[in-house]
């Protein structure tokens, strides 16, 4: 596992080292950036129903897509916001989706839990607890069935633990070494109870007895689940199997944007801690500075471009015209 | 010459081999499906000639499976799911009703779910509560699905090629006591359209609507009551979703009478749905009200005079009918 203080990955020069981690900057801070006007948005009352944010997750989902192919396959969540602009997504036609919109990726029928994008790989978003392992496990299947290359990774956070239907395809994923990697994001909490108040045994446990390869790592440090990530998404990709992958990390916020009064799951001072101490993007920035791959003012300067490009993107989408009522009953059928 | 003659599971074979050999993403995945070609030997040779990579066997996981399929359909496969006892469609509900339903709907129309699920329905095989349900009125239920109930094997084949060549997920249903019925199936191409109801027998009395082995339930009480100088009609919707409404409606307004049959329940049931379609589409040309026959509202019982007290038979429906034609 690599550490704050690691040397650089050997055969890269600083210069690519620099791209990519910067890179992975952004696509953090625009995580961050995404859901805080998502809830700035629903605390105005602009959007319909709720959302689910992925705050203080941001080095899961980036480092996870940061080692994936364009068209390699992701399922997600409830809570994908993440996944998606991870693996590149638009934030405009996002918001554009939550609010219901026709230029959303659903056209506005999807919304927050529904963000697919055959563009990006996402075969969707799942508001199912665990809703997604088979439809992840099949994209798998068809990969290794047409001879192409591609590897699906399964998001799911440690609630999906509970649903049975996981343990039925990791079963027939090890048995049919499909490349497929289920990502377990462990931010500690099923909706609003610790998950060791729902989990017998250990997570990794779970995998282990199917034989299938098992690894946990720091969820908050991006460049730690990327290297495990590249290590197993290369050994899905030359025929090696699945592979799961827990990650601890942890929901700053609520289970949802209204779940605002905590303190009777979790302390303010356990969310303190968190945040302070681990938060994924301020442990990235302390590294990048401290080789002197950037500074404190430019970073600033990224955070505010990437904060009115998501102001941008909220004005686009509320501008945005709903679908025509006619498309109710459209596609209900291919 | 006379047609050929195959039985229904011949012909639901020889359909799944047809589509094969034309389309390579046309895969079969479930339980028991490859060597053994399931415990009622539909699937018999097909593992021969397509190999296990194309008839794949899976562990008892329904709903593992069933996920896997929603995914691959997704993802350039065509696969033909086989759920061996209609009754374990429960364990894919989740995969059926919540993904593969929606997954078009949801996401603006961007991904589809190609596949079918072949599963089976039917009493009267002595095989208790738990292997003898007719649920596929379930399915119908659910926008996104569409819902198929072949009832000859010249049907069977025809509709699960159009099933599988299908851009939706379509659930097959196979009445397991149909499995040895001989009918004629032409050699060479053909499909059947989703959707598209079939006049089984022309009559001018009455109409029994009827789905999948209540087809030959009908069919032969219409032959009990012709001798009774009552001309039976006798249609068979063939798909309960898309359903051929203007079909069924018409022969109601002709007939004027109407009985509809199914193996399902009746209560919120196929029975339901179809006699409200005909209340609301020929009422006024109704000369009685429209009488629904089906399993009773029980768990299928083991005990064969119970079981068969269950469901409509030939003689049932005959006394039905002609109650409704000619009141003492």
């Amino acid at each position: 596992m690599t550490t704050a203080t690691s040397k650089p990955e050997s055969g890269r020069d600083t210069a690519t080292e620099k791209e990519k981690w910067l890179h992975a900057y952004r696509r953090m801070m625009s995580i961050r950036l995404f859901e805080e006007q998502v809830n700035e948005v629903y605390t105005r009352a602009l959007m319909p129903g709720l959302a689910h944010l992925y705050s203080g997750e941001e080095a899961v989902a980036v480092g996870i897509c940061e080692a994936l192919r364009i068209d390699d396959y992701i399922t997600s969540t409830h809570r994908g916001h993440g996944h998606c602009l991870a693996k590149g997504a638009s934030p405009d036609r996002m918001f554009a989706e939550l609010l219901g919109k026709e230029a959303g990726y659903c056209r506005g029928k999807g919304g927050s839990m529904h963000i697919a994008d055959p563009a990006t790989g996402n075969l969707g978003a799942n508001a199912i607890v665990g809703g997604s392992v088979g439809i992840a496990t099949g994209a798998a299947f068809s990969a290794k069935t047409l001879g192409t290359d591609r590897v699906a990774v399964c998001f799911f956070g440690e609630g999906a633990l509970g649903q049975g239907s996981l343990y039925e395809v990791m079963n027939l994923a090890q048995l049919w070494k499909l490349p497929v990697i289920y990502v377990c994001e462990n931010n500690q909490y099923n909706e609003y109870t610790h998950y060791h108040e729902t989990t017998a045994g250990t997570i990794l446990g779970r995998a282990l007895a199917f034989g299938v390869e098992a690894a946990s790592v720091d969820g908050q440090d991006v460049r730690a689940v990327n290297e495990v990530a590249m290590r197993l998404v290369k050994r899905a990709r030359s025929g090696g199997g699945p592979a799961f992958l827990q990650c601890d990390t942890y929901r700053y916020s609520g289970h949802h944007v209204g779940d605002i009064n905590r303190e009777y799951y979790r302390s303010k001072q356990e969310e303190h801690l968190w945040k302070t101490d681990r938060d994924p993007i301020v442990m990235l920035a302390k590294w990048l500075i401290d080789r002197g791959y950037t500074d404190a003012a430019s970073l600033d300067g990224i955070t505010s471009e990437i904060r009115a490009t998501m102001e941008a993107a909220v004005k686009f989408a509320i501008a945005a015209p709903y679908p025509s009522v006619d498309e109710v009953e459209k596609h209900v059928y291919a | 010459m006379p047609d050929r003659e195959l039985t229904f599971a011949q012909a639901v074979r020889e359909a799944l081999a047809e589509e094969m050999r034309r389309d390579s993403s046309v895969c079969i995945i479930g339980e028991d499906v490859a060597e053994a070609g399931t415990p009622f030997k539909v699937l018999s040779g097909l593992v021969e000639e397509f190999g296990a990579k194309r008839v794949v066997d899976t562990p008892i996981s329904e709903a593992g499976f069933t996920g896997v399929a929603v995914g691959a359909a997704m993802t350039g496969l065509r696969p033909v799911v086989d759920i061996m006892f209609g009754d374990f469609i429960t364990l894919t509900m989740d995969q059926m009703v919540n993904q593969a339903a929606k997954a078009h709907y949801m996401s603006g129309g961007h991904w589809k779910v190609p596949m079918v699920m072949r599963t089976t329905m039917g009493a009267t095989r002595r095989s208790a509560a738990q292997h003898s349900q007719s649920l596929h009125a379930w399915f119908s239920h659910v926008p996104g699905l569409k819902v198929v109930l072949p009832s000859t094997p010249y049907d069977a084949k025809g509709l699960l090629k159009a099933a599988i060549r299908d851009e939706n997920p379509v659930v097959f249903f196979e009445d397991k006591m149909m499995y040895k019925l001989k009918g004629p199936v032409p050699e060479g191409e053909y499909t059947i359209q989703l959707g598209v109801a079939d006049v089984k027998r022309a009559g001018d009395d009455i109409t029994l609507i009827a789905t999948s082995s209540m087809v030959q339930v009908a069919l032969g009480a219409a032959m009990m009551l012709e001798k009774e100088g009552i001309s039976a009609e006798v249609v068979d919707p063939r798909t309960t979703w898309p359903l051929d409404e203007k079909t069924l409606i018409d022969s109601a307004r002709k007939t004027s009478r109407v009985i509809v049959l199914d193996e399902g329940y009746g209560r919120y049931g196929v029975t339901a749905e179809l006699a409200a379609v005909i209340a609301e589409g020929a009422f006024y040309d109704l000369d009685a009200p429209v009488k629904r026959m089906g399993a009773m509202h029980v768990p299928i019982p083991f005990s064969p005079p119970l079981e068969d007290a269950t469901v409509p038979t030939e003689q049932t429906v005959f006394d039905a009918a002609k109650l409704m034609c000619k009141p003492s």
